[in-house]
């Protein structure tokens, strides 16, 4: 017998055919990615549209793909081959504050594992988890490309700097 | 963290500490777009000719001489032509790109434009690392300033020629840094690198000829333009023309983004006076990655003393390479095991999965690395790593796989006895058995 063991990314996804529904504001928005490429190749979009589909939805969920893969004119595995690459589509749901921060080599050496411990003890959760109100869900991620001001953190598309413990309590308060 | 020029007079970083450098209005003040008007009066074969003279070459971490890279055009093919912008900036210890983004937007629309005049091309992309989203809001920006401005969109100041720039984001996948896989992400796939040949100059983007530069390519090209091909090359040297940022990370007071002329001299200057020295004055250097995190590991004595110019030749003379000009400097609180490790686990994370011996081989490299860092290594495990690396290095669909392996055979070879010291623990006396 097969495992029934999920992979990541797939134990979240309720197979569905329905399909999610956004605001012509938002598809006004997605329709102007596509002018940027030409006409036969709508493809192209499909990085930026899963975006929007994050930012709208909360998660690169079902009911998003298969509006994309209809409104590009895809098969719906088209955009789940896509989705399912790339580190920064998040394909189940998280917190309301993904904070994401860097470890690799210059904010390892300069201070990142002191800076994770605290993020952590302070929601009570480990990285990779996501608090049980829903609001905080924190992340090990590897080089944004910050290593002259490490160690560093990235909160949804905020860069966070030269943090300190003492730093990082004032942003999190700051947080809503 | 500093920005500055060393030992010339600041060209890229012209405009990093000039208040609203990023408009329109304060980057013509200081000559913006004069090169473009110049250009736009020189024939096609003129400008690639002065970028050949300039020898400039990718600034991205290759190293492959730009003017020759843009002859590979064939600009008498009938489809049309793509200029794509090369900044999904995400090789560990390498900043430089971010900043002259933020502060030096049409710095790179007009270094796009003049390679698109030159090469035919009507459309360019810039395809940004999706982490980077602040800075697309400001290109974005920059690019209606410049259309207003009649630099972008239709008949160029009057000139007949079209170009349009635009923005496009990746969303977290070093290997679309590599171009052929950055231009399977621009057509909205998995970022799987492609065959070469044929080279994205002959079929890249949509299969048509397409030219993928880095940022800071991009924008040396009006300078180019500006001083003459050869003044600028000789600013460096004869064969690593110009000037050069560095990306300055790690223990070092002054961490930053430098910008050097070619040949500086030397490496220990650098780091140790220009930097500002060790971050603790009484930690001693260790090591240094000199040109991002996927070129050999410098230690010490590889340094101090040895005269290591900075530029293509001195950093391979010295035993490194320059890559993208990321420095990451440790102190001797550093375990070179563990930062090895720490690289390995990256390199794992981003192997696209495509080939074998890179996603097999780094996953296995980094099961390895786990056994030895909870103290129950082999003696035979530097051996085993060196081994697996061989069976990455030159075996690899794209250069990842190198990049993979050189980190640690370099670390094994030259900090033996960090890798000794957990080889030992259970292995009573053992010698590293690597054979190095």
């Amino acid at each position: 017998m097969a495992s029934a063991v999920a992979t990541d990314f797939t134990n979240q996804i309720v197979y569905t055919d329905e399909v999610a529904e956004f605001s012509p504001e938002v598809v006004a928005e997605m329709e102007s990615h596509l002018v940027k490429y030409p006409a036969e190749r709508k493809r192209s979009a499909l990085i930026p549209l899963l975006f929007v589909i994050q930012r709208e939805r909360g998660w690169v969920d079902n009911e998003g793909v298969n509006f994309l893969a209809k409104f590009l004119q895809l098969e719906v595995t088209d955009v789940w081959e896509t989705a399912t690459f790339y580190s920064m589509f998040n394909l189940r749901p998280v917190g309301r504050h993904h904070i994401q921060i860097c470890k690799t080599l210059s904010c390892k050496i300069m201070g990142e594992p002191e800076i994770t411990d605290h993020i952590c003890s302070k929601l009570g959760i480990h990285a990779g988890e996501t608090t049980a109100d829903g609001k905080y869900t924190v992340s090990l991620v590897e080089c944004l490309g910050s290593c002259g001001t490490a160690p560093m953190m990235q909160i949804g598309f905020d860069y966070y700097e030269d943090l300190t413990t003492e730093k990082v309590d004032k942003i999190m308060d700051s947080l809503k | 963290m500093e920005i500055k020029a060393i030992g010339c007079e600041p060209l890229q970083l012209k405009l990093m500490h000039v208040k609203d450098g990023h408009t329109l209005k304060v980057y013509q003040k200081h000559g913006g777009y004069k090169s473009l008007k110049k250009a736009m009066d020189m024939s096609a074969d003129d400008i690639i000719n002065e970028v050949k003279a300039s020898a400039l070459r990718g600034r991205g971490g290759a190293g492959f001489p730009t003017g020759m890279k843009w002859s590979f055009v064939p600009r008498q093919s009938p489809k049309p032509k793509y200029i794509v912008c090369n900044a999904d900036e995400s090789e560990p210890g390498t900043f430089k790109d971010r900043y002259l983004l933020e502060r030096d937007p049409h710095a790179l629309i007009e270094g796009m434009l003049i390679a698109a005049f030159a090469l035919g091309a009507e459309t360019c992309y810039i395809y940004y690392r999706g982490e980077y989203r602040y800075l697309i809001d400001i290109m974005d920006r920059a690019i209606e300033e410049a259309r207003a401005a009649n630099f972008v969109g239709e008949n160029i100041l009057g000139s007949g020629f079209k170009c349009e720039i635009y923005t496009h984001t990746g969303a977290g996948a070093y290997i679309c840094g590599e171009e052929t896989a950055l231009l399977s992400s621009l057509e909205g796939y998995r970022g799987h690198p492609r065959m070469k040949p044929p080279f994205p100059a002959v079929e890249g983007v949509y299969a048509c000829p397409t030219v993928v530069n880095n940022v800071e390519t991009l924008t040396s090209v009006p300078q180019i333009i500006e001083m003459g091909g050869i003044a600028w090359r000789d600013l460096g040297t004869e064969k690593s023309g110009g000037t050069k940022l560095w990306s300055v990370s790690g223990h070092v007071k002054k961490p930053g983004v430098y910008e050097l002329p070619m040949g500086y001299k030397d490496m220990e200057k650098f780091i140790l006076e220009d930097c500002g020295g060790m971050l603790r004055d009484d930690k001693k250097l260790k090591a240094v990655i000199p040109g991002g995190s996927s070129v050999y590991i410098m230690n010490a004595e590889q340094i101090i003393g040895k005269n290591v110019t900075l530029d293509y030749e001195g950093l391979v003379e010295g035993g490194s390479m320059v890559g993208s000009g990321g420095f990451i400097v440790m102190d001797e609180t550093v375990d070179v095991m563990e930062s090895t490790k720490n690289l390995t686990e990256f390199y794992k994370h981003e192997s696209c999965g495509w080939c074998t011996p890179c996603r097999e081989g780094t996953d296995w490299l980094v099961k390895i690395f786990n056994r030895i860092s909870i103290g129950e290594g082999r003696p035979e495990d530097a051996q085993l790593l060196l081994d697996i690396c061989d069976n990455i290095e030159g075996k690899s669909f794209c250069p990842l796989g190198d990049a993979a392996a050189w980190p640690i055979q370099s670390a094994i070879k030259r900090f033996p006895e960090d890798f000794k010291k957990w080889l030992f623990n259970k292995a009573n006396g053992n010698e590293i058995t690597a054979n190095v």
